[in-house]
């Protein structure tokens, strides 16, 4: 009887559909473990030890597994801001730009306000930061909701004119007269600076991810403008003649995705790198896009995604110390995982 | 002085208008079968790596320029796998594969870093480079400068004057129109994604063997989304894509001999507002 009852359990936990997720998605990790491990092996090394020293340097100490917690943050926010948008089918690409614009804003809040106490610097730039990425995002957001250009093409030039504003800032009026040759604005003042906790670089932009995904999971599932924003996602035409203003809420979620990206950029400026740099994001933005369309737009599967891919980031860095290996070779890892996800997904969200 | 400064900056304008045209017309052929292919990045940078390894070990450039091109289309197979065969997400799936030529260029160039080649010699044209100011302006570059012009009037030629240029825009526009008429939609596509990734090989090869003669990590520096930026500037056209090439190489010539930045972001702003 027990065991009949464990094996129909069994069938139970297969057939549950999160479980069953779980274990295809393994497999198809797996498989790319296994084509990454053939590329190591192609150019001659060990992939066996690469892996054991990925993981164990990643997940097997708490300083590896604090540097991954770090890595995520910004990546959960950026994954958040095309999930937002998303929801009523805006493809958001431009989350590199917001970044980069949230760090700007953050870095003039910064380094013109150097008096500030740090309990009112710290919610000045997150406002800035926010403001910086929503606003910069808007812009696709008015251009989309008043028919004008579509916001997947606007979004994705407004990255390139992003990084040239903040090159320019960089190179010129905001050049650090103590560094002769390294394009960076002056360092932030102390006070500037997020928090970091528990003696690690995790730092206070955890917090702001994980409100941010707890809200957006709240304001989706509880809310009046959930209900909307589904409505609107799954016929516009329908929510528009019951009185839903689907103007207002175009450039509204693009606000808040470009503002989430913005938070993202203020989080690297100011805790990590401390002073806003033009190498400010290895195309952090970019990968949000992708953890956000693994995740389908889900809170907890862009928490997921983000830590896998922080994972596999993380290890390039193990990789280039300890393996001479390239470590943006990991890139190759993350790509492949990405496609054996693609090519899995067939059918199911197109509906073809 | 003006006459030296202005002929720097057009001949600066035409190198590195050169690659940009190249991936341009890439991304071109690919958008008018109806893909959009954001990993045109990876795929520059493989043909950079491929063809600056190659010229290391062979010593020969122009082997070097058929390698990389080889290696671009290969490479943009995986993607016409992706979203061809297996009807991915262009978006993400383009994503992916610049992420991956990243890393595989990376993986392959990292013994190569610091290596020095001769690269694409210089060709003058005799005569006409002893021209003062104009020769040197406009004579005196290596063959894949001569060739991009040529190359965007094909492109054009085979999209808008063959047979098969029909289909493929007909594949473009409406992919079951095509295929009641007889047309294989996945067939052109995957042929379409060929051509452009071997004129994405092409750029990179042109960036490392010509331009920098040297290998870097991630030294497309963002060409590719410029190139399709660019594309949609030119509304898809390939000749207009050479205006927006020149116009593009001119901003970045100008940002090498000036200092005064701002003149960086103009044309790019421009190119934002021109694309509606």
């Amino acid at each position: 009887m027990g065991r009949v009852d464990k094996a129909t359990a069994g069938i139970d936990l297969f057939r549950n559909k999160r479980v069953a997720s779980l274990i295809r998605f393994s497999g198809l990790f797996g498989l790319a473990l296994s084509v990454f491990a053939v590329v190591l092996l192609v150019f001659g090394k060990n992939p066996i030890r690469a892996y054991v020293d990925i993981f164990s340097a990643t997940l097997g100490s708490s300083y590896g597994f604090s540097e991954v917690l770090v890595k995520m943050i910004p990546l959960a926010l950026t994954a958040l801001a095309v999930a937002i948008p998303s929801r009523i089918w805006l493809i958001n690409v431009g989350g590199e730009g917001q970044l980069f614009i949230g760090a700007l804003f953050a870095t003039w809040g910064a380094i013109n306000f150097t008096n500030l106490p740090a309990w009112l610097f710290l919610p000045w730039i997150s406002i800035l930061g926010f403001l910086g990425g929503g606003l910069w995002a808007s812009i696709s957001g008015f251009l989309r909701a008043k028919g004008w250009a579509s916001e997947t093409i606007s979004t994705l030039l407004m990255n390139y004119v992003a990084i040239l504003l903040v090159n320019f800032f960089v190179f010129g009026p905001w050049k650090d007269p103590e560094s002769a040759n390294y394009p960076q604005s002056i360092p932030f003042p102390d006070a500037a600076i997020l928090p970091s906790f528990f003696g690690s670089r995790v730092h206070l932009g955890a917090v702001l991810a994980i409100v941010g995904l707890i809200l957006f999971h709240f304001v989706l599932s509880r809310t009046r403008w959930g209900l909307e924003m589904r409505a609107i996602g799954i016929n516009q035409e329908a929510a528009r003649r019951n009185g839903i203003s689907t103007y207002r809420y175009i450039i509204i979620l693009m606000f808040i995705g470009g503002g989430m990206a913005g938070l993202a950029g203020m989080g690297e400026v100011s805790a990590i790198h401390g002073q806003l740099r033009p190498s400010l994001s290895p195309g952090l933005g970019y990968t949000g896009f992708l953890i956000s369309w693994m995740a389908m737009g889900n809170p907890l599967g862009i928490v997921a995604a983000a830590f896998l891919i922080s994972v596999i980031t993380a290890g390039g860095d193990i990789l280039q110390m300890t393996h001479r290996i390239p470590g943006a070779a990991v890139h190759i890892l993350m790509a492949l995982v990405l496609f054996v996800v693609l090519a899995r997904r067939v059918g199911k969200v197109r509906g073809k | 002085m003006i006459g030296s400064f202005l002929i720097s900056i057009v001949s600066g304008a035409i190198h590195s208008g050169t690659p940009l045209l190249y991936a341009t017309l890439a991304e071109a052929v690919g958008e008018r079968a109806g893909i959009v292919n954001l990993g045109l990045e990876g795929v520059m940078l493989m043909g950079a790596v491929v063809g600056f390894t190659t010229t290391v070990q062979t010593g020969n450039p122009a082997l070097g320029v058929l390698a990389g091109a080889l290696a671009g289309g290969l490479f943009n197979m995986v993607f016409g796998f992706l979203v061809i065969t297996r009807r991915a997400n262009q978006l993400a799936s383009g994503l992916a594969l610049m992420f991956c030529g990243v890393g595989l260029s990376a993986l392959v160039g990292a013994s190569f870093i610091g290596s020095r080649i001769q690269g694409l010699n210089e060709i003058q044209i005799p005569f006409l480079s002893t021209i003062p100011f104009i020769g040197r302006a406009f004579f005196n570059y290596d063959i894949l400068v001569y060739l991009v012009v040529p190359t965007a009037v094909l492109v054009w030629w085979v999209l808008f004057r063959t047979r098969w240029g029909l289909s493929l825009r007909a594949v473009g526009e409406n992919p079951t129109a095509a295929f009641a008429a007889g047309k294989n939609p996945h067939r052109l596509q995957y042929q379409a994604l060929f051509i452009a990734g071997i004129l994405g090989g092409i750029a990179g090869a042109h960036l490392s063997l010509a331009i920098a003669k040297t290998w870097a990590e991630w030294m497309t520096a963002g060409r590719g989304f410029i190139a399709v930026a660019l594309v949609i500037f030119s509304k898809w056209h390939p000749l207009r894509a050479i205006a927006g090439a020149l116009l593009f190489g001119g901003a970045i010539s100008l940002q090498l001999q000036m200092q005064a930045r701002e003149c960086r972001s103009r044309p790019f702003c421009s190119t934002c507002f021109l694309t509606f």
